[in-house]
């Protein structure tokens, strides 16, 4: 018998992997959620069919999304993670004893719950009492915050479905007002590679662009989402991404990683000509 | 006829049926279930061009019913509470227009408020019928055209026994009702029929709490947009009949200008959204409100905003509120209601349904999700963050008393000039302006042209109101009386 999870990256292009067998399947309000055991990427979690994480290739993801910024910002102490019922970000974050607290505002409580009983790679950190979970729309949330954090990472599924509003310049103004004078911004910024991908990627460059004044794009390798080649927003108030940081500094924490380093971190906002264009036409 | 109850849709089962025979088609439409037109099939789909055919005997014949079309309109006679419910297929205007041919002939007074939709006053150009206006009452802090106070009615009443009509528009497009019962009372007692623009109203039918219907306040006519918060496809309605309206006699009128080859599409689509609506409209406008009023509630705590409601009954002119209808106020934040509907729209991918000179509406409906409400509250709240200034020097006056100089319909069809804009006041206009939506005339023909129009065309032309109704396309002329 062979098992096996697919996904369509485009109508002419599948990504399938083997399922050992399948651990959880339910519907939440918002979403089916399912998970499942392979041999080759443990265990991984879909949502409405889409791939979310897996335990082979999550480190990537979150290392990325998290690190980027806490590594540029000088003191992030208050922090607002939007999404990410997997834990993953929370994770890293906890890493940061400078971190004094973690707002988590993920819309569906049934991710969270069932990541913490089959995800335990990521879910492993809920119980920092630095962290405060919120189930709520992220968009209702932000628009009651001003001047309030240091550092928003919007950790969002698609451009569709229930996560469609962290991709709109609504959202993307509610977030530049709930930051401090000096915040960051990082969200996932979706895939420059095929086309439909390409234009969300745009269309959600074009609304940070306009709401904040920096805004960079940088990218990481991840082999489960549709091409392996990722992008991440990086839009602030106040820092460079490059140009304020300080690698060393950072060093000096002691964080382990297994992806990310100060010399990836300024490499990783060098982009492809392709990507640098398809960014330029919308800027 | 007997047997069949809400659950049924007579003209909704006799096209399937029709379908199912797979009939060879030797007469209109040419398409010949969309085999003929494959671009238009690609993009609209087999199963509606399959269904896009002619009367025949299976399926009646609008300008004469006698099976399916009349069974339904039985049906939703019933739904609505009236004594008879026509078809309409061109849109609710049709209704309005043959409500008031039916009341008047050349020459009859009606008694109407100003503030009615350009249907209203074209079916005045149709007939020759004479306004009598109403002023409606205006809130001066939000700028808007009121209900009709009953007092203001009842002097018309007096002063023009032989009219022949009332005609009320009930709710307006910002969600606000007359006192309907008591006006109908006042207009029956001096033997004159009652008609309704009910265009805003067709979940007060089908809802709870919501505020009394045309047909329960015992009008005569209500003309009932069922494409609007009904659910049926653009350009569907309704005309429904009290009892002391001769039905056979208003087919007659209705058969004058609606179409011979009333679209099956349409009359499906009121059909199943009648059974709906019918069989379910509680919930659905439950839930509509509780969409509506949490809206309502996060707009108003954004501040400057201001979302109004049933607050604002004061027993007369706002004898009751649709709270379905999510109006804002918009001007304490220093931008006009267009504008707000602009920015919503260039900024943020948000389409509303209209925006005037001090408010924009929302339309919702059981289509939406919350998450699309989140959307819009926060888009509104982002406006402000970002564009709000002061509100100084924003003009608020959006209902402008008229003064009527000449009947309408004389002034449509006499001779005519066009003069520049801002040397026009003074005469007498020939044709309409408005900014659509909402499509209530600033100016209507046989009206005097005032600097305080003029004025009030070039705000609304300059804030990015959408103007129509003249000749000139570029609203930079206008035709007047010679």
């Amino acid at each position: 018998m062979e098992l096996w999870f697919t996904e369509r990256h485009t109508p002419n292009v599948k990504f399938s992997i083997k399922v050992d067998h399948q651990l959880y399947s339910g519907n939440s309000e918002f979403q089916r959620i399912d998970i499942f055991d392979s041999k080759e990427f443990g265990r991984f979690l879909t949502l409405d069919g889409y791939m979310m994480l897996t335990e082979k290739d999550e480190f990537i993801y979150h290392e990325m999304i998290t690190h980027v910024p806490m590594a540029v910002h000088p003191n992030p102490k208050n922090i607002l993670v939007i999404g990410a019922g997997d834990g993953g970000v929370v994770r890293e974050l906890t890493r940061y004893p400078s971190v004094e607290s973690i707002d988590l505002v993920e819309i569906d409580e049934l991710v969270v719950e069932v990541c913490k009983k089959y995800l335990p790679t990521t879910a492993c950190r809920f119980g920092d009492p630095r962290v405060h979970v919120f189930y709520e729309d992220g968009v209702k949330f932000i628009r009651r915050c001003e001047d309030m954090y240091d550092v928003i990472i919007v950790d969002s599924t698609d451009p569709f479905g229930p996560g469609e509003g962290l991709f709109t310049k609504e959202f993307y103004g509610s977030c530049f007002k709930a930051l401090r004078e000096d915040g960051i911004m990082v969200n996932q910024h979706e895939s420059p590679f095929y086309d439909e991908d390409a234009a969300a990627m745009q269309r959600s460059h074009k609304r940070i662009v306009e709401s904040f004044p920096i805004s960079k794009v940088y990218q990481a390798h991840i082999p489960t989402y549709p091409s392996g080649h990722w992008l991440f927003g990086f839009a602030s108030k106040k820092y460079h991404p490059t140009n304020d940081y300080n690698g060393t500094k950072w060093s000096m924490k002691g964080i382990k990683t297994r992806y990310y380093n100060p010399r990836l971190h300024t490499g990783a906002f060098a982009l492809p000509n392709y990507v640098e264009e398809l960014l330029k036409d919308v800027e | 006829m007997a047997e069949l109850s809400q659950v049924d849709a007579p003209i909704y089962d006799a096209l399937r049926r029709l379908r199912r025979m797979r009939v060879v088609p030797f007469d209109v439409p040419g398409h010949k279930r969309g085999r003929g037109n494959m671009e238009l099939t690609e993009f609209l789909g087999e199963d509606c061009m399959s269904v896009d055919v002619n009367s025949m005997k299976p399926l009646d014949n609008l300008c004469h019913p006698v099976s399916v079309i009349r069974d339904a309109e039985r049906l939703a006679a019933e739904a609505f509470g009236a004594a008879n419910a026509f078809f309409m297929v061109g849109g609710t205007t049709s209704a309005v227009q043959s409500m008031i041919m039916y009341a008047c002939k050349g020459g009859d007074k009606i008694i109407m408020p100003r503030n009615v939709h350009r249907s209203a006053i074209n079916a005045l150009i149709l007939t020759g019928a004479v306004p009598v206006y109403v002023n409606p009452d205006v809130n001066n802090q939000l700028g808007i055209a009121l209900g009709m106070s009953v007092a203001q009615v009842e002097k018309a009443i007096l002063e023009n026994p032989d009219a022949k009509a009332v005609m009320v528009n009930n709710p307006t497009y910002y969600g606000i009702c007359s006192d309907l019962k008591k006006i109908t009372e006042l207009a029956h007692a001096h033997g004159m029929l009652v008609l309704v623009d009910e265009a805003h109203g067709t979940h007060f039918y089908f809802g709870e709490d919501f505020p009394i219907t045309a047909m329960a306040a015992g009008a005569d006519c209500a003309s009932v947009s069922m494409h609007k918060s009904g659910g049926s496809l653009t350009q569907s309605s309704f005309l429904v009949l009290g009892e002391r309206v001769n039905a056979d006699y208003m087919r007659q009128v209705i058969n004058l200008t609606q179409t011979t080859s009333g679209s099956y599409l349409l009359l499906s689509s009121l059909d199943i959204s009648r059974k709906r609506l019918a069989l379910s409209g509680r919930e659905i406008f439950a839930k509509t409100v509780e969409l509506a009023e949490y809206a309502r509630k996060e707009i108003n705590d954004i501040g400057g905003y201001y979302a109004y409601s049933r607050e604002l009954i004061n027993g007369d002119s706002i004898y009751d509120f649709d709270v379905s209808k999510l109006s804002i106020y918009t001007l304490p934040i220093g931008l006009a209601g267009i504008e707000v509907y602009d920015l919503l729209r260039d900024e943020y991918d948000i389409q509303i349904e209209f925006g005037d000179i001090g408010n924009i509406l929302a339309y919702i409906s059981v289509g939406d999700r919350p998450r699309d409400i989140e959307r819009l509250i926060s888009a509104l709240a982002e406006i402000k963050r970002r564009f709000g200034k002061s509100e100084t020097g924003m003009l608020t006056q959006e209902y402008i008393s008229p003064i009527v100089a000449e009947r309408p319909r004389k002034a449509f069809y006499a001779d005519k000039r066009s003069l520049p804009l801002d040397e026009a006041a003074g005469h007498i206009c020939s044709e309409f302006v408005m900014c659509y939506p909402p499509g209530i005339p600033i100016l209507a023909p046989g009206e005097l042209i005032t600097d305080e129009i003029i004025r009030y065309i070039r705000y609304a032309k300059e804030k990015g109101c959408q103007m129509t109704g003249t000749e000139d396309i570029n609203i930079e002329h206008l035709n007047v009386l010679c």
